[in-house]
């Protein structure tokens, strides 16, 4: 075992989960696989969209498979990097509306 | 960006017996990875045999105006191997008899070399009605002698197959070289301008795509799609079809995914892709590829690894095309490029 807790070799044994649970684990994948086809969105932007999550969620795996996904379909570094920043403005905005809950307690608490 | 060829630079990898025993080894030598013959064995596709001969693939030289930086050929500047006259009087003599119906020139820069307008006179005398030139474009103003190539190639209605790794400057500067990209697209223009991909001219122009890094290439008709409008949006482009072509783990390529670190992780998505109906269709199994002097091989890559055919028949001097299709295809891990996803040929995908 790795002395590190990320190994970026571990993301090609993903698929391994399911030898432990075989039917939570397909059903995973069947639907994975399902959420990233063409639909009313394009696969392109649905990558786009999984590269921004990576961000959000901070998982150096799926970081690692978005990028390369993008690089596959020929979205460019510009691209990625606004879906980072769209990434990053949601969660950065989701800590400062909190803001409002620290005004209001302040206000309530203040003579 | 290497400026030399692996040759000039004397790296190791120059040596086609180097990179064989780089793709026989480590991963793939302790069974982490699959070796290719165990893998088409799987579906019953061992031996691998050929189907209907179609194409006769001519590597003309080594010699090119660019130095890619993934180029499996190993080209540039400083190769001087070019096919001589009396190899290409040789081929001229098969081309009267063969039963393949097309032939492909490539390089290097076909161009270059220096019989390469009267090779293609003669083997149009000699019959030949579907023409291909691989050509790297930049080479159609890299010299005032080549500036007259579209009409020439418009003259024998040549099927033009020209290499642009994507449809905006940096990333094809990148692989091709500064420049590239600017003196691609006045080539293109050029193309257009003398009725390549116009309607009712029949004159067609395809480009290939192939990845510039460490990762495949993805679905073939939305790539199309992508480059058809900004070539059209950007430079009033027009072209006929896009190839989406994997690189595969050979020569400078190989020397970049070792560089990189990103040999293995190639390697196993290259595995992971691996596409059993691909294999059904892959070049080699309709194509015959020359090299510059005379050697005969299942396709450009065996070429490069030095793989000769194996049949009684090796050189162009002896060509027997009965022989010849009753070989077994010679392979080995670096085929793998060829049967990932939707496969990969010279014509694009396969599956």
């Amino acid at each position: 075992m790795a002395n590190n807790y990320y190994d970026p070799a571990d993301l090609r044994k993903f698929g391994e989960i399911t030898e432990w649970s075989e039917e939570l684990g397909s059903k995973f994948f069947d639907y994975y696989g399902k959420v990233f086809e063409e639909g009313a969105l394009t696969a392109r932007e649905k990558s786009l969209i999984a590269l921004a999550v990576s961000h959000v969620v901070k998982c150096p795996y799926c970081i690692d498979a978005y990028t390369k996904d993008g690089l596959q379909r020929g979205i460019t570094k510009e691209e990625m990097m606004e879906a980072v920043h769209a990434g990053a403005a949601i969660e950065s905005g989701a800590t400062l509306v909190h803001g409002v809950q620290m005004m209001n307690k302040y206000k309530k608490l203040s003579m | 960006m290497p400026l030399k060829s692996l040759k000039a630079r004397e790296n190791d990898l120059s040596s086609p017996s180097k990179q064989q025993e780089f793709l026989n080894n480590g991963i793939f030598s302790d069974g982490e990875l699959p070796r290719f013959k165990d893998k088409i064995a799987e579906t019953n596709q061992l031996p691998l045999k050929p189907k209907k001969l179609e194409i006769l693939q001519l590597n003309l030289g080594y010699m090119c105006n660019q130095v890619c930086s993934h180029c499996h050929v190993d080209a540039g500047p400083d190769r001087k191997e070019i096919m001589t006259v009396d190899t290409m009087q040789q081929c001229l003599e098969v081309i009267k008899t063969t039963g393949a119906h097309t032939l492909d020139l490539t390089g290097g820069a076909p161009e270059m070399n220096p019989n390469f307008r009267w090779f293609v006179k003669e083997a149009s005398k000699a019959g030949i009605k579907d023409f291909i030139v691989r050509s790297n474009l930049t080479i159609i103003l890299a010299n005032k002698k080549y500036h007259d190539l579209p009409e020439f190639f418009k003259k024998y209605n040549v099927h033009v197959i020209s290499s642009l790794p994507f449809y905006k400057k940096e990333k094809t500067d990148k692989q091709r070289g500064s420049g590239v990209f600017d003196k691609s697209i006045k080539a293109l223009q050029m193309l257009n301008k003398v009725g390549y991909a116009q309607e009712g001219t029949g004159l067609k122009l395809d480009l290939v795509y192939n990845p510039s890094g460490a990762f495949l290439p993805t679905n073939q008709q939305a790539m199309e799609r992508d480059f058809k409008s900004a070539l059209k949006k950007d430079f009033d482009i027009d072209f006929n079809s896009l190839f989406a072509i994997t690189n595969l783990p050979i020569s400078r390529f190989l020397e970049f995914l070792i560089a990189s670190e990103n040999y293995e992780d190639y390697m196993y998505a290259l595995v992971e892709a691996y596409n059993p109906a691909a294999v059904e269709n892959v070049m080699c199994t309709n194509t015959i590829s020359i090299s510059w002097d005379g050697w005969l091989y299942d396709c450009d890559f065996n070429q490069m690894l030095d793989l000769k055919v194996n049949s009684k028949v090796k050189h162009i001097s002896d060509y027997n095309e009965d022989l010849l299709n009753n070989r077994e295809i010679l392979i080995s891990q670096h085929c793998y490029g060829c049967t990932a996803g939707a496969g990969s040929s010279c014509q694009g995908t396969v599956a």
